[in-house]
């Protein structure tokens, strides 16, 4: 198919390629969380879902849903706060099933409460943004999914910039090498845990925004992008940021070609199946050294 | 021993009285057997072995479909019967019905376990939370690709073969609740059996630390997936039974339905105590029993109750109820107790 219909490859490249750059700032998030605090957070997708019905609601009362990329973070900051609060703190320090199961209860929470506030319609926030044709009109390209890769960039690009310079970002950086050094060093690591999941929760805040302009939302559409970004995160490795943004992209393409060649109904299914094939690779790959996945 | 049997022989008495005592529940009480079932086998890896399984949803949607598909299959064709409404122009006699449900159950049991044992050496050679990740992922994946196959109904489900009509709905479900009984039976014979040989400590050394299990000379690869395959046997009896009773199959809503049964196997392991032989069956038991009674008062709210519940569960009673109970009467559970020591301890804290 590659060779027989060109324009079918390009078409599919270029979403893969604009969609992977949504994954990578998601899975951004997740290396971030993990990294600091050794959680592997199952209501990541949900976060992201939230997010895209903030920027819904601004487009439903007549605000332009590009807005919602600045607002929704804000808002979404200020929820990761709170989950952290109130169920994240508890299980920081314990075994990494625990961080697992309890954030499968938020997702299912947060699922459900989304179901009965939004209602469980697909719903998409109309940018008008119009589109671009590129080769005689053979690859279509709407200009929303073109904003929403240049937005992830920049958030991505400023977010790696605070990371460096700012005092927080020292501190969180810090806490990911040696939380007990950090906090002998005067460094609050119980507040740089909260900020390290209010800043995933707003970058989920960000990508949702952008899905929600690009592509369509459902309360039921979370688990998917948590396990993108986890697959991401593990092909990667935390704190690889050229690898994220690689990898996403490379995911996007295999998620576009899956959709043509296998069809749609498959699409979630094969993502799914990816993430089994990645894991058994590499462990395969890591016990001819009699290693296995840490 | 003595007191053991006592009680082992009572509670099969009550089991097996049980629908005559309480009519009006023995579906609710079939659901019971089948989520105890669940529970105990999903304790084999997640509480003895320390391999904490989101998949074992797989084997269980995997023994629902086969032992309708098989049942069906046997007499009718397939295809025809899951196009729409095959149910109403091809009708099982009670002969067929049973003949087709015993082959279905076999091979819902068998089908899954070869299954276990095939990728059983790929999946187990992950560690810890990957293992977790990775068996979610197969469940998910199971329940999205046969969503998309046709011959067993794809989107629009699976009509099971209805039950034959003898004796009507008294006798369906006491097919059912029998058929659940003894699934159960033979679950928690063999599971006791195999806890009280040497499988057992091996399975608690990979748990406790599986290099140093492995530098013993021990081949913990092989005692992995032969205690997945354990868990696999019955979790694909359990969903043929459950498939029957339900009476109808959705892809991802009631075989691989990781956001109920997936959780719910999981949840209960950990709410009875995970670890022991009757942890499970005791956490089945109360988690069902709070299920039902205030599924209803929720109307509606039943998943947000549930996502509240596994949080509060999780972060506050991660022992469990025998966990607890082995807290408070340490002497119960053959631990000798220091009574000076413990004094010592309370008045130090």
């Amino acid at each position: 198919m590659v060779f027989q219909y060109p324009m079918i490859t390009v078409q599919a490249c270029l979403d893969g390629i604009l969609l992977g750059v949504l994954f990578a700032l998601i899975a951004y998030g997740m290396a971030l969380q993990w990294g600091v605090m050794n959680i592997i957070n199952i209501a990541q997708g949900d976060l992201v879902i939230l997010g895209g019905y903030i920027a819904y609601f601004m487009y439903l009362y007549g605000i332009h849903p590009a807005w919602g990329v600045i607002v929704s973070p804000i808002i979404m900051y200020f929820v990761g706060v709170g989950i952290y609060k109130l169920v994240i703190n508890k299980v920081v320090d314990r075994d990494l099933f625990i961080s697992i199961l309890a954030t499968f209860g938020i997702s299912i929470l947060f699922m459900q409460l989304m179901n009965f506030a939004f209602g469980a319609d697909v719903v998409l926030a109309n940018s008008g943004y119009g589109t671009t044709f590129l080769f005689d009109s053979n690859v279509v390209l709407p200009n929303s999914k073109i904003f929403s890769a240049v937005v992830s960039i920049v958030f991505a690009i400023c977010l790696v910039i605070y990371m460096k310079k700012s005092k927080l970002g020292r501190a969180i950086r810090a806490t990911a090498q040696n939380a007990r050094a950090a906090k002998i060093l005067g460094v609050d690591t119980e507040k740089v845990y909260a900020a390290t999941f209010g800043i995933n929760a707003a970058l989920c805040g960000v990508a949702g925004a952008l899905i929600s302009i690009t592509f369509t939302i459902h309360p039921y559409m979370g688990l998917p992008y948590t396990i993108r970004s986890f697959m991401i995160v593990i092909v990667a490795g935390l704190g690889n940021l050229p690898g994220v943004a690689m990898s996403g992209m490379g995911l996007g393409v295999f998620e576009e070609f899956a959709d043509y060649i296998l069809g749609t109904e498959f699409r979630i299914g094969s993502v799914f199946l990816l993430l089994v094939l990645i894991l058994v690779y590499r462990r395969f790959k890591l016990s001819r050294k009699r290693e296995y996945l840490k | 021993m003595n007191k053991n049997l006592v009680l082992y022989a009572s509670i099969l008495v009550f089991g097996l009285a049980a629908p005559f005592i309480f009519p009006a529940f023995k579906v609710q009480l079939s659901i019971l057997c089948v989520l105890i079932i669940l529970a105990v086998t999903w304790n084999i890896q997640g509480g003895e072995m320390g391999y904490n399984s989101f998949g074992n949803i797989l084997f269980y949607g995997l023994g629902m479909y086969l032992c309708a598909s098989v049942q069906v299959g046997m007499f009718f064709p397939l295809a025809e019967w899951t196009e729409s409404g095959g149910e109403k122009t091809f009708v099982h006699t009670p002969t067929q019905f049973f003949q087709g449900m015993a082959v279905g159950l076999v091979v819902a049991a068998v089908v899954p376990t070869i299954v276990a044992g095939l990728i059983g050496y790929s999946i187990l050679g992950l560690r810890g939370h990957y293992f977790a990740i990775c068996t979610l992922g197969l469940g998910v994946a199971a329940g999205e690709i046969s969503g998309g196959i046709e011959i067993i109904g794809a989107g629009q489900g699976f009509t099971t073969p209805p039950f034959p009509n003898v004796g009507g709905l008294e006798a369906r479900g006491e097919f059912f609740y029998f058929c659940s009984f003894f699934a159960l039976v033979f679950a928690f014979i063999t599971v006791r059996g195999i806890y009280s040989t040497r499988f057992k400590l091996i399975l608690n050394a990979i748990r406790d630390n599986e290099d140093k299990a492995e530098a013993m000379g021990i081949e913990t690869m092989k005692y992995k997936i032969i205690g997945w395959m354990v868990s696999a046997f019955f979790c694909g009896l359990a969903g043929g039974i459950m498939g029957g009773l339900v009476g109808y199959i959705d892809s991802t809503d009631v075989a691989f339905d990781g956001r109920e049964m997936g959780v719910f196997m999981v949840l209960m392991a950990i709410l009875g105590g995970k670890g022991t032989l009757w942890g499970p069956v005791i956490g089945a038991t109360v988690f069902h029993i709070f299920k039902e009674g205030f599924w209803t008062f929720f109307l509606g709210w039943q998943y947000v109750a549930l996502g509240v519940l596994i949080v509060i569960i999780v972060i506050y009673f991660p022992e469990g109820i025998m966990g607890w109970l082995r807290e408070k009467f340490p002497e119960r559970f053959g631990e000798v107790v220091d009574e000076a020591d413990r004094k010592a301890q309370v008045e130090l804290k």
